[in-house]
């Protein structure tokens, strides 16, 4: 052993190092000596965490319940909370240890209740929450493991289970003659597995439904403002993209889905239009049914999205497509939670074929894999 | 600087107004402790403790024993082959024992423990100071090797090779790294202000062994001090540049470096000379021109002694081999609320558990942070935000080998590129749900390397079995 590290030298004590000058000579600890941790490099770490990206987005969706609430009364909120509470309950009970603080099952409640109709029974909204969380993301391993968007999981299950009261739209407050802030519209109390009962409601139909099934077209500021029928969260377009325009200046969201998307129903829409005018133009495309919300809020949650740059391009064309697709010549008036579920199965390999040019390589990983 | 995320507005501003390479991250720069402080020397201490091992390379060979006398500046250790360099005592004084001690990089080393004579000038024995105009780049590198110098930005590598390109690979482009982009330190800051004479005269002993026309110092530009005292002093018949780079981490690694200054990239798993470039860093730079202008050896080197944690943050002149104790306790000494005794940047320095160990060489700094720098909370999943992708200088995808790296796939990591990582930090430095990433990758580096000698000797033996 002596040579080996060259020149002469200590032989390699064998023992416990006890004894050794090193022991003799160190200073012993005095009581100035603070305990000193080892720990792995780098030992400064950026401000932003998982929960506080999070809650930034729980908090930007405030503004969006709040004109929920003031479209359609109060029921708005009881719903969203019903949502939200099978949601936090659900990843309580089933979920990891402490796995509630990170937000992410309250985004996922919260944004599934802007999903629904106004009316919507209490249960059921709640059953969809806990449906979203336990078989959209508990089920997968929790947390960044699952592969669809649980929201929207969980608005797929309503719709399936209750096509009914999913498609009964009463309608907005302000469309209504002295209807007041606490009247709930539709039987939000129906007790659970049974049959809604006779709830006296005016409904009114969706934009997307009027113009699918007779063929008229709301004007855009409606729209953009929010004084039309549909979901709870699908009405003010405006406040959501502010909320989105602030999450995208935090980086607390990829602004080239919601981009991407826009661009790809714009443009798509807009030919349509151009070739057939009885096609609705690219704005009411836009600023109609969820696409807003879809864009911003669920295409984007990071877990369901491709982490690449190029592939979040390829997953807002797709979700841009899918969407014209269905709501052009598909049988139902809205598209985009379908859209974004199929885009959501396809990011595993949209990853594989985008990963990123390694510095002084000329082609990526995923090139090379083709190549070989 | 406040800016501690890679927001898209700050992204936009590099794009627009920076010189620099794409990706990376902005840590705070925390620099204002020590920038303006002007380097002073530190008193010698009672002990000098110089392990054989201080550079990159085999260690050095010994040739002094217990009970031996050595003035300042003797040599007492020998280059051990050609990637290596002699060690030279410190401080004048008697081998007190040739012994194991704690090395900063963890493990145990022998180290040469001189007991400092407190009655010595400390003045080094009289020799001829060599006249640089004279020599031919043999002669040039040889005197640069017996000094024992090395790179002082970290890594140690002996500078003697780093002059000696091979024939076939022809330099253009003397590249000067004045960037210092890790957080705290400063020391390269104080040189440039303080000695940027002695940069000039470096870079031309350089440019004359390498046989180029063109040099280019590169400094980010929160050291305005530094550019325009570079720029002031350039002399007349040298074609020396000094550019701002872009305040970024890690704009001072080498590859970045160059990419910022040339646009070249240089290819996966080559050296900056296959781009034509040799890259040094300032220090090391100021240390060559030291040589040539004094004829010391590297026997003492700027360290900065920083971090929220120290008592009296400056720079200072320390000799090799001083124990981190008495220069912290020269600066005051360690808060009570001290936490972590880093060598090195931050980014990617080393914690030291053990006050004892010796600053060598390659250490630039000291930095001493407290509680609110390393807490940790626990890490939580992965939830596919991406900012790693976007924090990554070299462009791998840290994601993905995150996950490789769990279940163990070293194979799978490699290729991705696993081997391009240069554990800068970045990836674990941005990501919110606090990963440990290049923790996880320097331990992936070295699983891979396990597995292939494995494959490799079962292979041999496959064979042997074969031949018998």
């Amino acid at each position: 052993m002596s040579d080996a590290h060259g020149g002469s030298g200590p032989e390699r004590p064998t023992g416990p190092w006890r004894g050794t000058g090193w022991q003799e000579a160190a200073g012993v600890p005095g009581p100035e000596d603070p305990q000193l941790r080892l720990m792995a490099s780098p030992h400064l770490h950026a401000q932003d965490s998982t929960a506080r990206i999070m809650w930034s987005v729980v908090i930007t969706l405030v503004p969006v319940i709040a004109a929920a609430t003031f479209f359609f009364g109060a029921g708005a909120l009881l719903i969203i909370g019903a949502a939200t509470l099978g949601a936090l309950l659900t990843e309580r009970v089933f979920g990891p240890g402490g796995a509630i603080r990170d937000g992410s099952a309250a985004i996922t409640g919260i944004l599934l209740g802007l999903t629904l109709p106004p009316g919507f029974p209490l249960w059921m909204a709640f059953t969809g929450g806990a449906f979203g969380i336990g078989f959209g993301k508990l089920i997968f391993g929790g947390l960044g493991q699952n592969i669809f968007n649980p929201a929207l999981l969980g608005r797929a299950f309503l719709q399936a289970a209750f096509p009914t009261a999913i498609t009964t739209w009463p309608a907005v407050r302000t469309a209504t003659e002295g209807s007041s802030w606490l009247q709930l519209r539709g039987d939000l109390f129906a007790p659970p597995l049974m049959t809604a009962g006779e709830a006296d409601v005016v409904t009114q139909a969706t934009p997307l439904g009027l113009w699918k099934f007779e063929g008229e077209v709301t004007d855009v500021l409606n729209l953009l403002v929010g004084t039309t029928g549909g979901s709870l969260g699908e009405t003010s377009a405006i406040l959501i993209l502010l909320g989105g325009a602030y999450l995208a200046a935090r980086n607390y969201l990829n602004w080239r889905i919601p981009v991407g998307i826009f661009a790809t129903v714009g443009v798509l829409s807009w030919i349509l239009h151009a070739v057939d005018p009885s096609y609705p133009g690219p704005l009411f495309m836009l600023f109609s049914g969820g696409l807003v919300l879809g864009a911003v809020y669920m295409a984007t949650d990071m877990v369901t999205s491709p982490v690449t740059h190029r592939g979040a391009w390829i997953f807002a064309f797709g979700i841009g497509v899918l969407v014209v697709l269905i709501r052009v010549w598909g049988g139902l008036p809205e598209g985009v939670m379908y859209a974004i579920l199929f885009m959501n199965a396809l990011v595993p390999f949209i990853e594989r074929a985008t990963q990123p040019k390694v510095f002084g390589t000329a082609e990526s990983p995923a090139e090379k894999m083709r190549a070989s | 600087m406040s800016q501690t995320t890679h927001t898209p507005l700050q992204r936009i501003a590099d794009v627009l107004f920076g010189t620099s390479f794409r990706h990376g991250v902005h840590p705070p720069d925390s620099k204002a402790l020590t920038h303006t402080v002007p380097i002073r020397r530190m008193p010698f201490p009672d002990e000098i403790v110089l392990p054989v091992r201080q550079n990159a390379g085999k260690p050095a060979k010994l040739i002094v024993e217990a009970g031996d006398h050595v003035e300042r500046g003797d040599t007492i250790g020998v280059a051990d082959g050609y990637v290596s360099v002699p060690i030279h005592a410190t401080a004048t004084g008697t081998v007190r024992a040739v012994d194991w001690w704690p090395h900063p990089d963890g493990k145990m080393e022998r180290a040469v423990r001189i007991e400092v004579d407190r009655f010595s000038p400390q003045m080094p024995r009289p020799r001829i100071v060599p006249e640089w105009e004279g020599l031919t780049p043999d002669e040039v590198r040889s005197a640069v090797q017996a000094a024992g110098v090395v790179g002082l930005g970290g890594a140690a590598f002996p500078t003697h090779v780093k002059l000696n390109p091979p024939e076939d690979t022809p330099i253009e482009l003397l590249l000067v790294n004045g960037a210092e982009c890790e957080p705290y330190l400063t020391s390269d800051h104080r040189v440039m202000v303080e000695y940027p004479e002695r940069v000039h005269f470096g870079i031309r002993i350089m440019m004359q062994c390498l046989g180029v026309d063109r040099a280019v110092i590169g400094v980010e530009k929160n050291k305005p001090d530094a550019i325009e005292r570079l720029r002031a002093t350039v002399p007349d018949d040298l074609d020396v540049e000094v550019i701002g780079l872009t305040v970024k981490y890690p704009q001072g690694a080498e590859k970045m470096l160059i990419k910022a200054v040339t646009g070249r990239e240089v290819p996966s798993g080559k050296l900056p000379m296959h781009v034509g470039a040799v890259v040094q860093n300032v220090g090391s730079i100021a240390a060559i021109a030291e040589v040539f202008e004094t004829g010391y050896p590297l026997i003492e080197r700027i360290v900065t002694v920083t971090g929220p944690g120290i008592r009296k943050p400056q720079n200072l002149i320390v000799p090799v081999g001083t124990k981190v104790r008495d220069v912290i306790d020269f600066c005051g000494g360690l808060k009570p609320d001290a936490t972590e005794v880093i060598f090195g940047g931050p980014m990617m320095g080393m914690p030291q558990p053990d006050l004892d160990v010796p600053v060598l060489k390659g250490t630039s700094g000291v930095v001493v942070l407290t509680e609110a720098e390393s807490a940790r909370p626990p890490a939580m999943p992965c939830i596919h935000c991406g900012r790693c992708l976007e924090a990554c200088p070299v462009f791998l995808n840290p994601q993905t080998l995150g996950q490789l790296a769990q279940v163990g796939r070293y194979e799978e990591m490699e290729e991705h590129h696993l081997n391009d990582c240069m554990l800068c930090g970045s990836c674990s430095y941005v990501c919110p749900s606090n990963i440990p990433l290049s923790q996880m990758f320097a331990l992936s580096k070295g699983g891979l390397r396990r597995q292939k000698e494995r494959a490799r000797r079962e292979a041999e033996e496959r064979e042997e079995e074969q031949a018998a």
